[in-house]
């Protein structure tokens, strides 16, 4: 049986991790393949590298920060951040990332998405989708959840289904940070509607959460990053609360 | 030395780096006669079945004429897909041929939530009693990470099926010819030995 898949996901600035990181249990600060080495052992099943630097410095350093990271584990690694092109996916994929997501480049330019697929493989292509609750709805936002796309989460990720993705990485924008628990109407909604796996972002804040995205939320996937980082609960212990409760989670 | 066979299909980063981390000596032939000196082969692949096409009669033949010759060859995913007579994905493509069957679309079902493709860490149910060489030391149940559309059929040479919807086979072996449908290289500790008895298979003395 498929197992639910758990992602740790790497917020990248300058070649240092930065959201909302203590790091107690860790010699070197904010170094992202060390914390990579560490979900590893633990038992992540996925890493997401998010670049949140928009300068062209941080774009070379992220190519390296990639490298690093691939150095360390022989596990599926997923990259986002301003991949605008072909040539921005290529660097980030020569550079060790298996898959590339796109978010703001794919409502732009939506046969970017096409054009990846064709050239890597639908596997290799994510679209990221920021969604926001208007009223009973679900809006799309872009550039880092500034600007409101005037579309429909679930209606988008069916086109990017269609246009090639491989994968959907749903943000609860309402959620994200909050640690109040998934947005599980949003993720059940974005899942019912296309056949590709479903990675559901933003809130995360107790075993629980995960429990209710997998059953509820019908995720195929949960993203954090906070409640690892943070190193107060491990991802095998996040495991072990899930099989108690009957989710397939790899061991 | 080890040949890693390049069809531009996908990037090899991934299964380059796994063979660095194990110690392997490997090079990316050129041309199909460099494949003579090679004491293994190893077809990688992500993506569609119709980039098989890419690798012309003179690579089957010299593919073929190495397998003849004993020189142990592993496929992962659409590289296994290849060993095979045919995919529906890309009919007009031919297989190589050396394992019967051919590969089909996997069948999701909306209800029971099985989606096509399938991507994630799945379980290998190995028969009781295997003798598998490639999947020596790996316990019945390990998970392995998938990431796929189509698939091959079960058949007598299969090491290993795994269950999506339907069963397939997620590894095959006959004589010296190996297939994985899932990532090895991505499929941390498990997959890394997996890749380990693949080489020591490349070592033993023919």
């Amino acid at each position: 049986m498929l197992s639910k898949r758990i992602i740790a996901c790497l917020d990248v600035r300058s070649g240092q991790v930065v959201k909302g990181v203590q790091f107690q249990r860790l010699r070197h600060a904010g170094d992202p393949a060390e914390l990579a080495r560490r979900y590893n052992v633990e038992g992540i099943d996925e890493v997401v590298v998010l670049d949140i630097t928009a300068t062209l410095e941080g774009r070379q350093t992220l190519a390296h920060t990639v490298h690093a990271v691939a150095a360390e584990i022989f596990l599926p690694l997923a990259v986002g951040g301003g991949i605008r092109s072909e040539e921005d996916a290529a660097t980030v994929i020569d550079a060790g990332a298996d898959k590339v997501s796109l978010n703001t480049a794919a409502l732009r330019d939506p046969d970017l998405i096409t054009s990846l697929a064709s050239r890597y493989g639908s596997q290799a292509v994510i679209v990221a989708i920021d969604a926001k609750r208007h009223d009973e709805r679900f809006a799309v936002y872009v550039r880092s959840g500034q600007t409101d796309a005037a579309r429909d989460a679930v209606e988008w990720a069916r086109e990017a289904q269609e246009r090639g993705a491989g994968e959907i990485l749903l943000t609860s924008m309402d959620r994200d940070g909050t640690r109040l628990g998934f947005d599980c109407q949003l993720s059940a909604a974005v899942s019912a509607a296309v056949d590709i796996p479903v990675i559901a972002s933003g809130g995360a804040g107790t075993f629980d959460h995960f429990v209710d995205v997998f059953t509820e939320g019908r995720a195929d996937a949960a993203l954090a990053a906070s409640i690892f980082h943070y190193a107060e609960s491990s991802v095998s212990d996040l495991k072990q609360h899930l099989r108690a409760h009957d989710i397939p989670v790899r061991q | 030395m080890i040949a890693l066979v390049d069809y531009r299909a996908g990037n090899l980063t991934s299964v380059r780096k796994a063979l660095t981390a194990l110690g392997a000596t490997f090079e990316t032939p050129e041309t199909p006669e460099a494949l003579s000196g090679a004491a293994g082969i190893i077809v990688p692949g992500v993506g569609h079945f119709a980039s098989t096409a890419n690798l012309s009669d003179g690579w089957r033949r010299a593919v073929l004429a190495r397998v003849s010759a004993g020189v142990p060859l592993l496929g992962i995913c659409v590289g296994m897909q290849w060993l095979f007579q045919g995919s529906d994905e890309a009919p007009q493509c031919p297989g190589l041929g050396l394992l019967d069957g051919r590969c089909a679309r996997l069948v999701g079902d909306t209800a029971r939530r099985v989606k096509v493709p399938h991507v994630g860490w799945n379980g290998l149910e190995l028969p009781p009693g295997s003798t598998s060489r490639l999947l020596a030391g790996v316990p019945s149940g390990s998970q392995v990470y998938f990431t796929h559309s189509y698939a091959p059929p079960v058949t007598p040479d299969c090491a290993a099926a795994t269950i999506h919807g339907g069963t397939f086979a997620a590894a095959v072996e006959r004589d010296g010819v190996f297939g994985v449908q899932f990532h090895p290289e991505k499929s941390s500790d498990i997959g890394l030995g997996i890749l380990r008895n693949f080489l020591d298979e490349c070592d033993r003395p023919r």
